[in-house]
């Protein structure tokens, strides 16, 4: 995502938090305007930089070398998502119940500008669909039934068809899914799901089994 | 032979066969690999096995040392010893994060070892190398260096001073390091140091391949890297006038089930429509592995719009005046890149592939920026006089005797081979010459 498209989002959501801070009295659950202030807090502050690489010799857990952002609510909504877009199957468990959550989190808090500019979509994303589960069927995203939550996935999850007021936060679930299939891919229950199979050493590479080339209509070579 | 680079000879123009025992076998191609060969042969693109500095085998330490160092016994029980300390390639642990047992080739774990072995090698590590003093007899006495764990400035002494700081960084320091002898920086008397810089021409592209979809789970590590190629292969349609552009390209390629990153199913809704859930879980085990991507590396020729100076205003850390870059492309390169993409959008078609957004037929927006390949070469060229270059045939620089230059700096061109390897046969070639001039009294 380019910072012009980012702008452009952040343009469109900008409306959110008013309506977030007007929401206790149109009986919106208070959750929704802790996470107002949790985003307000968590904006950030002018760059300072963010120094040299850390000292990898040293085993870091999250937090260690940033502040995490998330609030326990934006957590929940996060969670809830994540595992709309990833859930246990018959291959392998959900995104959340491997951490995907921690790393999402980990991610948005990074000083880096791409990450930076994640922050933004990432946290006025989750904002926007607790805001906007609650209008439909007045709770919070994380404690709906998996209909209503698909109800409003649908609306957004694909952004060349999205009609034209789901349009930024189709930009945010499209982005979010690509971090959700990230943090997942790359955790050993997410590799093992696709089928890899490396990363362990061998004596010898020997080169696609037969099976492989005759399903793509290729001779074994001949060498 | 010295530092063991797997490939074939394949006999062709752009890249001559190897003298026998120098090439490694090379790793069984991947699927993906074959599938693009066998399409692209259709186009007249040679695919073939790629050279790259993996042990595929051990080193023959047999037989290889005497012939790297004739009548040097000392040099030949080093290297022996430390050839049978490399193992081959267990398939295993990305290059590029350094290996482990040393089967990837780096200066730094391959070189050095044998080198310190000799006791004849003092490495001096957090030195910010700011000038090379000239001594009032013309030459070169040493380098002032900046101790950057504490900032405290020294300097060594020195019969013969050898810059290697990357073609960018040698030229920083020449021109940083002035005197009344040469005011616009040392071995500048041509005034051609920051002159004549060059980055490959670079673009890619990547298609979805159909065929390649839920291929039965194996494992493709492979080599950590590219395992085949295409070398330039249009000599005789650039000979008949048929091309817009001079000079040639080579094109990299990868496929296959790599190791997931982060990255894995981004961007991938024109292939699912946008499905989550456990319709995307089943859209990444069948899209996963089945793309292929191709990368051009082309030559750039020299011009007069892409060199570099120091910045009047601008200093590090340590207060060293940094470089600020001038650019620009000829239309040899812009076009060369358009042409790369119309290759690569051919053979994903004729892969019955598919691109995501086509490929970028402006050459002005397919072209990677400058810099951006880090093949930075150039700035003190190599050259037949000293009005027209800042070294001789041995990197040795014109104006200074005792002063040589063994990085890319020395390129008068930036042919589209990768320029690492041709960097340490001008620097082999130059150290060569170096110990040579000693023993004769003349340096």
């Amino acid at each position: 995502m380019d910072r012009r498209r980012t702008l452009k989002w952040m343009l469109a959501a900008s409306a959110m938090p008013l309506l977030a801070r007007r929401a206790p009295a149109e009986g919106i659950p208070a959750a929704l305007t802790d996470g107002a202030a949790a985003l307000t807090a968590a904006a950030p502050a002018a760059p300072q930089g963010y120094g040299t690489d850390p000292d990898l010799t040293r085993i870091h857990h999250p937090g260690d070398l940033w502040p995490l952002t998330l609030t326990p609510a934006q957590r929940r909504t996060a969670a809830g998502l994540c595992d709309v877009i990833i859930p246990a199957d018959a291959h392998s468990p959900s995104a959340s119940s491997v951490g995907v959550v921690d790393f999402l989190d980990e991610w948005v808090s990074a000083p880096y500008p791409n990450q930076r500019e994640d922050r933004a979509l990432i946290l006025e994303g989750l904002l926007w669909m607790d805001a906007e589960a609650s209008r439909r069927f007045a709770k919070q995203f994380a404690e709906l039934d998996q209909s209503a939550q698909h109800a409003i996935c649908d609306d957004i999850c694909y952004e060349k068809s999205a009609r034209p007021q789901f349009a930024a936060a189709a930009k945010f679930f499209a982005r979010y899914r690509d971090l959700t299939a990230g943090g997942f891919y790359t955790s050993p229950e997410g590799r093992k799901d696709l089928g890899y199979m490396g990363n362990v050493p061998l004596l010898k590479f020997s080169g696609p089994p037969a099976e492989v080339l005759r399903k793509v209509g290729l001779n074994p070579p001949s060498s | 032979m010295l530092i063991g680079i797997y490939g074939a000879s394949d006999g062709l123009e752009n890249t001559p066969n190897s003298p026998a025992g120098c090439l490694l076998p090379p790793p069984a191609p991947l699927v993906s690999d074959l599938l693009i060969q066998q399409r692209a042969s259709r186009l007249g693109i040679p695919i073939v096995a790629v050279h790259r500095a993996v042990l595929t085998q051990q080193l023959d330490f047999r037989r290889s040392p005497a012939l790297l160092h004739p009548g040097n016994l000392k040099a030949q029980k080093i290297i022996a010893a430390d050839m049978q300390r490399r193992a081959a390639c267990f398939w295993a642990t990305p290059c590029g994060r350094g290996c482990s047992i040393r089967a990837n080739y780096q200066s730094t774990t391959v070189h050095l070892p044998p080198a310190l072995a000799t006791g004849n090698l003092h490495i001096l590590t957090d030195a910010m190398v700011r000038e090379v003093r000239l001594h009032e007899n013309g030459l070169a006495q040493g380098v002032t260096f900046i101790d950057k764990t504490n900032g405290s400035v020294h300097s060594v002494a020195a019969r013969v001073v050898v810059l290697a700081a990357s073609a960018c960084e040698t030229v920083r320091i020449l021109l940083n390091s002035k005197n009344a002898r040469f005011p616009q920086g040392l071995a500048n008397s041509s005034g051609n140091v920051g002159r004549y810089l060059m980055d490959t021409v670079g673009s890619s592209l990547s298609g979805q391949i159909p065929l390649l979809e839920s291929l039965p789970p194996q494992n493709e590590d492979g080599a950590g890297g590219e395992h085949v190629y295409a070398p330039w292969w249009l000599y005789r349609e650039q000979h008949a006038g048929k091309l817009d552009f001079a000079r040639g390209y080579h094109i990299e390629m990868g496929g296959g089930k790599q190791m997931p990153g982060v990255g894995t199913m981004n961007g991938a809704e024109w292939l699912t429509g946008g499905s989550y859930g456990k319709k995307f879980k089943e859209d990444a085990r069948r899209y996963y592995g089945s793309f292929v991507g191709f990368a051009g590396r082309g030559e750039m020729i020299p011009n007069e719009q892409s060199y570099c100076e120091i910045d009047p205003s601008v200093t590090d850390k340590w207060g060293i005046p940094v470089l600020r870059f001038h650019w620009q492309w000829s239309q040899h390169e812009t076009r060369q890149a358009a042409h790369m993409q119309k290759t690569f959008a051919a053979i994903i078609e004729a892969m019955g592939g598919r691109v995501k957004d086509g490929p970028t037929l402006d050459g002005a927006k397919a072209i990677s920026p400058g810099g951006y390949i880090i093949h930075e070469v150039g700035g003190a060229i190599m050259g037949g006089s000293k009005e027209s270059s800042v070294t001789n045939q041995w990197c040795q620089t014109w104006d200074v005797k005792n002063l040589f230059l063994t990085d890319g700096a020395v390129f008068a061109s930036n042919a589209d081979k990768n320029p690492t390897l041709t960097i340490m046969a001008l620097a082999w070639r130059s150290a060569d010459r170096i110990l040579d001039l000693m023993r004769r009294r003349e340096l």
